[in-house]
């Protein structure tokens, strides 16, 4: 064994919510009603383009969910025991090793062959010369860097595009003759419906979008290689790198929160309008109190508890990792706390209507016990509003995390996040020249996943919607 | 003869939708308004008749377009006007009132200001006039004490005053043309009675026109003057009212006729018109209701008839007119076996007291719902909905609940299958009493006590299939565990209700209303129960379906031998199926006894002015309308004595005292009144 396996208290949550994709999926595809919606979704040519985007970033941090600690080199000893490094890191880490350790001294502009700041340098001849120095690493193998950069930037960025479209040529190639062999066509043929956008599912805008983000990384991940293409910070790490790694907080903080408040709101809602009465009265006195109290005061004092708790127990903590996850893990927690109250009151009002449908009434004239009743009446009737929360409160999730860390109640400051790295430049917007790439990194990523995820919502409700139905 | 002629449709088509495969929705209709008569356009649901009466105001939703025709309203041709000029058209010349008031008013309005408004469009002039005019005009509509109900906003007004704030406001412009849309089909028939007497009314005073839309033949028989029958887009028949009703031309119109139910029909099965009303997206070749004829001929399916004028004034589109003059043979065919009913009508019913044991016993059953109030929700008040509530029911027989909308016969009826929790009185069922009985206790009786409701579309849970909502009886009671035995009996059921047993495996939504409502009836039948509830199953639907699902129920009483509970409103179908009737009012049971007697010879004053206010095709049965006033009361503040009191017209000193005891006319029959 190379490598030892671990799994974060985070990680676990991303599998259970993974299986439960994968059960709901399952499910769906079984019912009319589920498939139905769906397949508008996909038919839609925002819904593809979106998954699309949407994609890449759930590859990147599902990628940076696998952890495991490697085999330190044995040194020659034959002892029975595999030493394994103290270090947690996951696949992303392994894919991005290049990024992640060639670090500078401190900032630097993207693309810069230069530190940012002047230090003192020792000339050849001992003199002491205040200059700006060459990096470590970005752009070290230009012998003139003020006249070679420019071409080979150029060079690398061309040759990048080359090897995302040939990837994506390959992609296309593969999906083409699937498509082809379902519909018992020549590849030939549906390569023609395809690109006149004759196709029900809008392959042309889907393929595109593919194309377009493989070309996008490729060109990255080419320039990566001896650039830093987004800078660095002031400690002098990679921002690409940081940005990359942030994918899977923004991720977490937008999915697990649902996870944790789902069941409570669902359980909760339904019970409520269903039951009504005392039932009806405990479950809003609740959720009515827990809205009263101001979200961020909740979560301050929350992660201020968390805080003392470590530093009292500082040993149970193999790693800085596992302490980062379990504030994470905390902020999820209390996030959901706070949140489940909107859907839950949405369900409430809903059941309340549905419990008096007359095939409510129906079921219970035929004896159906209350609990059958639910699962099997009024659950499936309101899954689609569930649906059309989650989807619509994945982006406002995302964005609180960037807030909560600004004000330092977010996640742990050494754990990569948008928020964080936007926290740490702010400091920096004062300096002149101002540093702004840690900043616009931040925002460019996150930019780009709450527009798709908010795109995709409203595809979603759309199809979900049945007041919608029919009107286009 | 033109200068009499309104209003003059030549060949107007409408489409809806896409160009691809548009909808044709209106096909190339004719008519002709005369001045001052009411023109009735007849027909189904799904046939075309609002979206006649929407082209010809040109309100068509954003999809549709006229696509061919022309409108003359007294030489002006609507579908050239610009839309500035239509404006001044509608409202002005022609206006149109719709069949919800509810939502045709605004709630935030007052009365008044919705009046005025529509006075100061189309009368622009000074101001001044306007308040003076707008109660002139609820005075018009006959809006007791106008003065006072200008300020009120539409929740304070009942369904038959908003109905008439609508035609006032209709009437603000003068309008030569009134085009009416289902008036009264959202009314109960008092209310119903005074509109349409409201609009006779105007008609005389103003000699306007009134295009009438409705689906009830009996509207239609007690307003009309003219009358054309519409179907999937097309008219098929044009007459004056007494021709039609003497002799209906069309095979479409005879069947419609003899498919209303009625006490002359009971031991007969009624005339159903099988299929539906077909999809209006495809181009068709031969007479569109060839599917469906009862005399349908080869050359029916692949040549389209062509319209004809007959010598009796009437018009019809049909090949058996195609010889000329006479009286076609195959028209009469359908009409032989329904002519033989009258002689054992009410043979069933006169059996008397084939009632052995009653198999259910309510006795001064309440049901009553708190008014909450205040910061600590105080119960300040409560909806008497049911109050007072006593009868038996045999085994084998039909008790019709009668009443109309708010007087708590549906409330009475789910109070019985404790759906809503009773607060008093006693419900025995073969001696148990189900009063107080928890969730689980009730649910061994839930087998046995079963309810069909009103609309099939909300009775069924539209996330599950057919097989699944059928067996869910079985599954929940235990009665039959295994899924392949349940599907046995789920093919049976269906068999039973006349269905295709492939039902099974699909969604609700890909039946018809009366389709589905025969699937609700499957669902209650599972458990093999004893006795079931139906409240108002024939209501949502249209009088052919409606035929269908009355010819089932009686059919599965024949051969089961169930006692129903009917919830109904419409008079007719009480006729047609009850053995007994128990008329309600405000909570309360007014009059009881077998359904000859109460329809015959009515003895409480409610049970008269509800009877009166029906209409009926028949002229010679015709009674004068006893003219009820005022609404109801609402049934959280009853009056004192008797409920009816305040609006009765044979009313003395005494029933405002106390609440008449019960009068035994008969074994059979009694009464809550002090007059009888």
């Amino acid at each position: 064994m190379s490598l030892m396996p671990v799994v974060l208290w985070t990680d676990g949550l991303v599998f259970l919510l993974l299986a439960l994709i994968g059960a709901f999926v399952l499910y769906a595809s079984r019912h009319e009603h589920m498939r139905a919606p769906w397949r508008r979704v996909v038919r839609s040519r925002v819904g593809v383009a979106t998954i699309v985007v949407l994609g890449f970033y759930v590859v990147v941090g599902l990628l940076d969910t696998v952890h495991f600690r490697l085999a330190l080199d044995r040194q020659g000893d034959d002892s029975a025991e595999t030493r394994y490094s103290p270090e947690v890191l996951s696949l992303l880490d392994l894919a991005l090793s290049g990024l992640r350790e060639r670090q500078e001294k401190t900032y630097s502009a993207p693309f810069a062959t230069h530190l940012f700041v002047k230090e003192a340098i020792e000339q050849p001849d001992g003199t002491l010369l205040r200059d700006y120095p060459r990096l470590e690493y970005g752009g070290a193998h230009l012998e003139d860097p003020a006249r070679q950069r420019g071409f080979d930037i150029a060079w690398r960025a061309a040759w990048g595009a080359l090897q995302g479209l040939v990837i994506w040529a390959l992609l296309t190639a593969g999906i083409l003759w699937l498509i082809a062999r379902s519909r018992g066509e020549t590849p030939a043929a549906t390569r023609a419906t395809v690109l006149a956008g004759r196709t029900r599912i809008p392959w042309r805008t889907a393929l595109a979008t593919l194309g377009i983000m493989l070309v996008l990384s490729a060109v990255a991940g080419e320039l990566a290689l001896k650039y830093h293409i987004l800078g660095t910070d002031k400690v002098g790490e990679d921002v690409f790198y940081q940005t990359l790694k942030s994918i899977r907080t923004g991720l977490l903080i937008g999915t697990l929160t649902t996870l944790v408040m789902l069941p409570a709101a669902v359980l909760l809602g339904i019970m409520a309008g269903y039951f009504r009465g005392w039932v009806d009265d405990v479950i809003q006195y609740l959720y009515t109190t827990l809205n009263s109290i101001p979200g961020v005061l909740l979560i301050a004092a929350a992660i201020l508890l968390l805080q003392v708790y470590m530093s009292n127990n500082a040993d149970d903590f193999a790693s800085l990792v596992e302490r980062a996850d379990l504030r994470l893990l905390f902020l999820v927690l209390i996030l959901g706390v706070t949140s489940w109250t909107g859907l839950c009151r949405l369900l409430r009002g809903e059941a309340l209507k549905l419990r008096e449908v007359d095939y409510v009434q129906a079921s219970t004239a035929l004896g159906v016990g209350h609990f059958t009743l639910i699962g099997r009446h009024i659950l499936p009737n309101v899954m689609h509003i569930v649906l059309i929360t989650l989807v619509l409160d994945f982006s406002g999730l995302v964005l609180a995390e960037a807030v909560l860390s600004y004000i330092n109640i977010g996640v742990d400051p050494t754990m990569n996040s948008w928020g964080n790295m936007i926290n740490s430049a702010r400091l920096e917007l004062a300096r002149d020249p101002v540093v702004w790439w840690s900043l616009t990194a931040a925002f460019v990523f996150m930019f780009a996943l709450v527009l798709a995820a908010n795109l995709f919502a409203d595809v979603v409700r759309d199809a979900f919607d049945p007041r919608l139905k029919g009107a286009r | 003869m033109s200068s009499d002629v309104l209003l003059e449709v030549t060949g107007l088509t409408t489409l809806l939708g896409d160009t691809v495969r548009p909808v044709r929705v209106v096909d190339g209709i004719d008519l002709e308004i005369r001045r001052g008569e009411t023109f009735v356009l007849l027909g189904e649901s799904g046939c075309g008749k609002s979206m006649t009466a929407l082209s010809l105001m040109r309100l068509l939703p954003p999809s549709g377009r006229v696509a061919a025709g022309a409108v003359r309203l007294d030489g002006t041709d609507l579908l050239r006007l610009t839309e500035a000029e239509m404006r001044q058209v509608r409202g002005g010349r022609m206006a149109m009132i719709f069949q919800e008031p509810q939502t045709s008013l605004n709630p935030v309005m007052s009365a008044g200001d919705q009046i005025a408004e529509a006075v100061r469009v189309h009368e622009g002039g000074s101001r001044d006039r306007t308040p003076a005019r707008v109660v002139e005009l609820m005075r018009a509509v006959g809006i007791p004490d106008p003065a006072r109900r200008v300020d009120e906003y539409p929740h304070q007004l009942s369904g038959g005053m908003k109905q008439r704030i609508m035609i006032a406001m209709a009437l603000a412009g003068d309008p030569q043309l009134l085009i009416a849309d289902e008036p009264t089909t959202a009314l109960d028939v008092t209310i119903q009675a005074q509109v349409l007497r409201l609009l006779k009314d105007l008609q005389a005073k103003t000699g306007m026109a009134v295009l009438l839309i409705t689906h009830d033949l009996g509207v239609v028989a007690e307003t009309a003057d003219r009358l054309a029958v519409m179907y999937a887009g097309q008219i098929l028949e044009t007459a004056t009212t007494d021709a039609f009703f003497a002799a209906p031309a069309h095979p479409y119109s005879r069947k419609l006729m003899e498919s209303l139910p009625g006490a002359d029909k009971r031991s007969a099965r009624l005339a159903v018109i099988p299929g539906r009303v077909p999809h209006l997206d495809q181009a068709f070749v031969g007479c569109r209701f060839a599917e469906r004829c009862y005399a349908v001929m080869p050359r029916c399916r692949d040549q389209a008839p062509v319209w004809r004028d007959l010598e009796t004034g009437q018009g019809v589109r049909c090949h058996l007119w195609g010889q000329a003059g006479g009286q076609p043979e195959g028209l009469t065919r359908g009409v032989a076996d329904a002519v033989a009913a009258p002689e054992t009508a009410l043979e069933g019913a006169s059996d008397p007291e084939a009632a052995a044991a009653s198999m259910l016993q309510v006795r001064d059953l309440k049901v009553h719902f708190p008014i909450h109030d205040g910061v600590f929700r105080r119960v300040v008040g409560q909806v008497r909905a049911v109050d007072g509530l006593t009868f038996d029911l045999t085994p084998g027989r039909t008790l019709a609940l009668v009443g109309e909308s708010g007087c708590g016969k549906t409330t009475a009826g789910k109070g019985i299958l404790q759906l809503t929790t009773p607060t008093g009185g006693s419900i025995r069922y073969r001696g148990d009493e189900l009063v107080g009985l928890g969730h689980r206790r009730m649910r061994l009786f839930r087998k046995d006590l079963q309810i069909i409701f009103q609309d099939p579309y909300a009775a069924m849970n539209p996330r599950m299939l057919v097989g699944d909502l059928i067996g869910e009886g079985l599954q929940a009671l235990g009665i039959e565990r295994s899924r392949a035995g349940r599907m046995r009996r789920v093919a049976e059921l269906l068999d039973l209700v006349g269905m295709d047993s492939d039902a099974v495996d699909r969604y609700p939504h890909e039946f018809s209303g009366g389709q589905r409502q025969r699937i609700c009836i499957a669902r209650a039948l599972a458990v093999e129960p004893k006795l079931i509830v139906c409240d108002e199953p024939t209501s949502a639907l249209d009088v052919s379906v409606q035929a269908q699902i009355l010819n089932l129920l009686k059919d599965l009483q024949d051969r089961l031998g169930l006692a129903y509970l009917f919830i109904t409103h419409d008079i007719s179908v009480v006729a047609y199926l009850a053995h007994e009737v128990a008329v309600m009012y405000l909570g309360r049971v007014v009059e009881r006894g077998r359904v000859d007697e109460i329809l015959d010879d009515p003895h409480h004053p409610y049970t008269r002015a509800l009877l009166s206010a029906v209409p009926v095709i028949d002229r010679d049965k015709r009674r004068s309308v006893i003219r009820l006033e005022g609404d109801m009361p609402s049934p959280s503040n009853p009056p004192s004595g008797c409920y009816f009191h305040p609006r009765c017209p044979d009313a003395v000193a005494a029933c405002a005292l106390s609440y008449p005891e019960e009068t035994h006319l008969s074994t059979t029959r009694l009464v809550h009144c002090l007059r009888v």
